[in-house]
């Protein structure tokens, strides 16, 4: 898309004169406003949007907590509590930053989630995939760390916990420990790298985002059909379709993230964070945020051992492998047909793995133990037959249903029978949005 | 926002009311503008000092053991506070310079009224404690903080660019625009200086 | 479609066959899961979207926290300029605050001193360290008031948790310290209470706390005719430790109230913006 004439047109002389130097305003327009998306895309398609307004703030809301906190194990806790406290509109901001960071999370899972079911990582789009992948573990990273900064008992254990991962490789896992704690156990040194690296890293990220935004521009948006842009009738200009559009989902977003901000801040943290962090004594209870216990429910679930690897490592190697395993998706997935619209049989698939990834959250929350293992050892190989088992055959198999011949014909024909004023597109039907 | 879709709405316009429709446009781009200046205040607010800052409280010099002569510098607000019983030299010496000889006849005491001038005896604790001299010691320039009994008037001198104070901490030469600000204090007793 | 559910049945069958025993082995494990019994539920007056403090039993609650539990718990955080939050003028709150005494210092001679408490300190500590407040009761350090309310939550269970992102419940804490502050009883039969500890099913971590039950009836004198009861006691405290915690609680609600109103009313503009653009073209 990026290589079509351009539609910009400088109407001051001071316009022609800065297009000729820095045609920054060229770029503006070509990518937001003349830019031509798929007619046809719903709802789910505003979540990439609405990520860039939750980067946007968290960065903001986190610039301007770092110039109240204080990253040293005797003043951390209560420099937080000062914020909540003195600073004016700190609680709001706090607030803002920590319920934002769930918040983030929800969206980058709809988009995820968004992206697998329309088979947006397929040819050609395989390095925009990839490129979220690696957004999706910085942001893993960056919510990890910042989670250890207000320095309560959940920060504490968690940073144990999580760092202790690395113990799990033979001979060079105490090494790595060390050298990511900066002592034996987690502490000021700790959270001192940790809070540099809370700081830095959101910047990395919006480094990547802009390479993946550049991506997306190069080979153009998906939509619900999966058929590629084919006419001009099959598109809009961006502004104003969809950015408005992106627009009410931003704003839909705002409302649920308000009412969490203002009535519930506390519902998705966890209650022991809001006592001081102390070495010598773990909570009852461990666990990680809701967003990452999916991921802590399949570490959990490797009790055994495999040949040599013992079940630690093995816990720890499934665990990265969870994640490793979303790079090698575009070539895992071997059908023709990009949509689940089209695919019955992996539509199917695609709802189980999406109830199995909740089953396997709300496993993360339980006790290990009893029969709460062996229902994640079975989510966890579900979670792993749909990426190494189920996408490379079903391609094979699976009888796909006929595609449109354009965007424009799935438009106009799911017209025919609607008032056109239906935000769902050609076929998505209401229960896959989203 | 409402430029650009007030712009396609002329190219594209078909069918409506052009002005209802514009009106909307308008109304939906002002609200968000709204919306964007409002959450861009607790961003500026929050650099305001926060409650403990401003609730810091006065503090209490007990002064007895300060001779003619001698000095003492505390910190209050972050800032040193500069408490001198002047020898009786130094205070005639002061009250030797008449007002126009001053580059800022201003009294600069937030204990006597703003217009007040700058006598001794406004600079000074007051009657009979004309001796003791309480300032902020922070240069009026651009805040280092003066030497005491030092420079041409045998006052302040602030060596960072060179102003010069006298024994009432009235500036007499160099580029600082204003004497020596007198914080809020009172004698609590005789021995003790409440700042604050 | 019919072929599809013949697929799903029977793991979904699978599913509830294997969580059924594990609801049978929660209840005849051999770890019991604490607390015994969940809080009790109390109708709060700062529940709610729109819910704010009742100053009359923040006053009454500072009071049973300075006359009973101020001997062994802290309150770090808490400042007495804060005090005002409760309803007492400026003049109210100094001669308050110099009740207490404050190490200050050092004064010139290097020697840290006492002087008497202003607005800006911070309640003091009854012991000077954790180590002298474990060494003094029996091992275990009295926890620190400040957060107690926001620190404390019994877990609700499924589905109840997501009920209680619509109804706005957030009263966890205040409920738990006025469910353990009026359940302490005999010991069922069965059920080992160590020396020095006190039997109390509503405790988080297990069936005996160490804090012997800190309340009676008419023990702290109010002058508002409330009744001078355990429950009243415990009720007035509870809300006072989560004012303590939540200081700004009604400030935040009403900001999000203006900020939830403004978002309705950009959200329908931009629908009908969104409408408006749309209908000139199928999609």
């Amino acid at each position: 898309m990026s290589s079509d004439h351009s539609t910009y047109q400088p109407s001051t002389g001071f316009g022609r004169w800065m297009d000729q130097r820095l045609p920054i305003v060229r770029l503006s327009h070509d990518s937001f406003v003349s830019y031509p998306v798929p007619r046809n895309l719903n709802y789910a398609y505003t979540f990439g949007a609405i990520l860039m307004v939750m980067l946007v703030l968290q960065i903001l809301t986190g610039v301007v907590l770092a110039m109240h906190y204080a990253a040293s194990t005797g003043l951390a806790f209560n420099s937080v509590e000062k914020i909540m406290r003195d600073v004016n509109s700190g609680w709001l901001l706090r607030y803002l930053h920590a319920n934002g960071a769930s918040f983030f999370f929800v969206a980058v899972y709809v988009h995820i989630g968004r992206g697998l079911y329309y088979g947006s990582y397929k040819a050609p789009r395989e390095i925009l995939w990839i490129l979220g992948v690696i957004i999706f573990l910085l942001m893993m990273a960056t919510a990890f760390m910042g989670y250890v900064l207000p320095w309560g008992q959940m920060s504490f254990w968690g940073a144990t916990v999580i760092t202790g991962f690395f113990t799990a490789f033979p001979g060079i896992g105490e090494p790595i420990q060390q050298l990511l704690l900066g002592g034996f156990a987690v502490d000021n040194p700790t959270l001192n790298r940790f809070f540099s690296l809370h700081y830095l890293l959101p910047f990395m990220i919006a480094g990547v985002v802009v390479l993946h935004v550049w991506a997306l521009h190069v080979t153009g948006q998906t939509n619900p059909t999966g058929v590629e842009v084919k006419q001009k009738t099959d598109t809009l200009p961006f502004t104003p379709y969809a950015s408005v559009k992106d627009a009410l989902g931003i704003a839909l977003f705002m409302l649920v993230f308000a009412y969490f901000v203002f009535f519930m801040p506390n519902f998705l943290g966890h209650a022991d964070n809001y006592i001081p962090a102390n070495p010598l004594k773990t909570p009852s209870h461990i666990v990680p945020e809701w967003y990452f216990l999916p991921f802590y429910a399949m570490l959990r679930a490797i009790t055994f051992n495999i040949g040599p690897i013992d079940s630690k490592l093995g816990g720890v190697l499934v665990m990265f492998g969870s994640i490793i395993v979303l790079f090698f998706l575009p070539w895992l997935d071997t059908s023709k047909v990009r949509s689940a619209v089209y695919r019955p049989w992996y539509k199917l698939f695609f709802w189980l793995f999406v109830i199995n990834a909740i089953f396997l959250g709300w496993l993360g929350a339980k006790p290990a133990e009893g029969t709460y293992t062996t229902m994640a050892q079975i989510g966890t190989l579900y979670y792993f037959a749909f990426f190494l088992i189920i996408m490379p055959l079903l391609g094979l198999f699976e009888t796909p249903k006929r595609l449109p011949n354009s965007i424009t014909e799935a438009v106009l024909r799911k017209d025919g029978g609607n008032t056109g004023n239906t935000p769902a597109s050609a076929a998505a039907t209401p229960d896959t949005r989203g | 926002m409402s430029d650009n879709t007030s712009t396609t709405d002329g190219l594209g316009e078909t069918t409506g009311e052009p002005t209802r429709r514009d009106f909307l446009y308008l109304a939906t781009g002002m609200a968000a503008a709204v919306g964007a200046a409002a959450t861009a205040w607790p961003f500026i607010d929050q650099m305001r000092p926060d409650a403990s800052t401003l609730a810091l409280a006065s503090i209490d010099v007990n002064v007895s053991a300060i001779e003619p002569g001698m000095s003492l510098t505390v910190k209050w607000r972050g800032k040193p506070i500069f408490i001198r019983n002047r020898t009786a030299q130094e205070v005639e010496e002061a009250k030797e310079v008449p007002i126009t000889e001053l580059k800022d006849p201003v009294a600069r005491n937030q204990n006597v009224p703003g217009d007040a001038l700058a006598t001794d005896l406004l600079r000074s604790a007051g009657e009979d404690k004309e001796n003791w001299i309480v300032m902020i010691g922070s240069c009026t320039h651009l805040g280092c903080v003066p030497l005491g009994q030092a420079g041409d008037f045998n006052g302040w001198f602030c060596p960072c660019h060179g102003s010069h104070y006298d024994t009432a901490g009235r500036i007499r030469k160099g580029p600082a625009p204003e004497n020596l600000h007198i914080p809020v204090y009172a004698f609590s007793s005789d021995d003790v200086i409440r700042i604050g | 479609m019919r072929k599809l559910f013949a697929q799903v049945a029977p793991i979904a069958a699978m599913v509830l066959a294997l969580s059924a025993p594990a609801m049978a082995a929660e209840e005849e494990g051999a770890t019991p899961h604490y607390p015994l019994l969940k809080p009790k539920l109390v109708d709060w007056s700062f529940a709610g979207p729109l819910g704010g403090y009742d100053k009359g039993q923040l006053q009454r609650g500072l009071k049973v926290y300075t006359e009973v539990c101020a001997a062994c718990h802290s309150m770090n955080l808490v400042a007495f300029r804060t005090l005002e939050d409760l309803g007492y003028n400026e003049a109210q709150v100094k001669t308050f605050a110099a009740n207490y005494e404050v190490e200050d210092g050092p004064n010139g001679d290097g020697e840290m001193f006492t002087r008497t408490a202003v607005q800006s300190d911070y309640f003091p500590s009854p012991f000077p360290n954790e180590e002298a407040a474990a060494a003094a009761n029996n091992g275990a350090a009295p926890p620190d008031f400040s957060l107690l309310a926001k620190a404390r939550y019994v877990e609700r269970g499924f589905p109840q948790f997501v009920f209680d992102i619509f109804t706005g419940y957030n009263e966890s804490g205040p409920n738990y310290i006025y469910s353990l502050l009026t359940g302490y009883q005999e010991p069922p039969e069965g059920i080992e209470v160590p020396e020095g500890a006190y039997f109390n099913p509503y405790y988080l971590a297990g069936p005996a706390l160490a804090m012997a039950p800190p309340l009676s009836d008419e023990q702290v004198t109010y002058d508002d005719g409330s009744p001078e009861t355990v429950d009243q006691y415990s009720k007035d405290v509870s809300a006072f430790m989560m004012w303590a915690a939540e200081p700004h609680m009604e400030e935040r609600k009403r900001t999000g109230f203006m900020v939830i109103l403004f978002l309705l009313i950009l959200t329908g503009l931009i629908f009908m913006t969104k409408k408006s653009i749309f209908s000139r073209v199928e999609h």
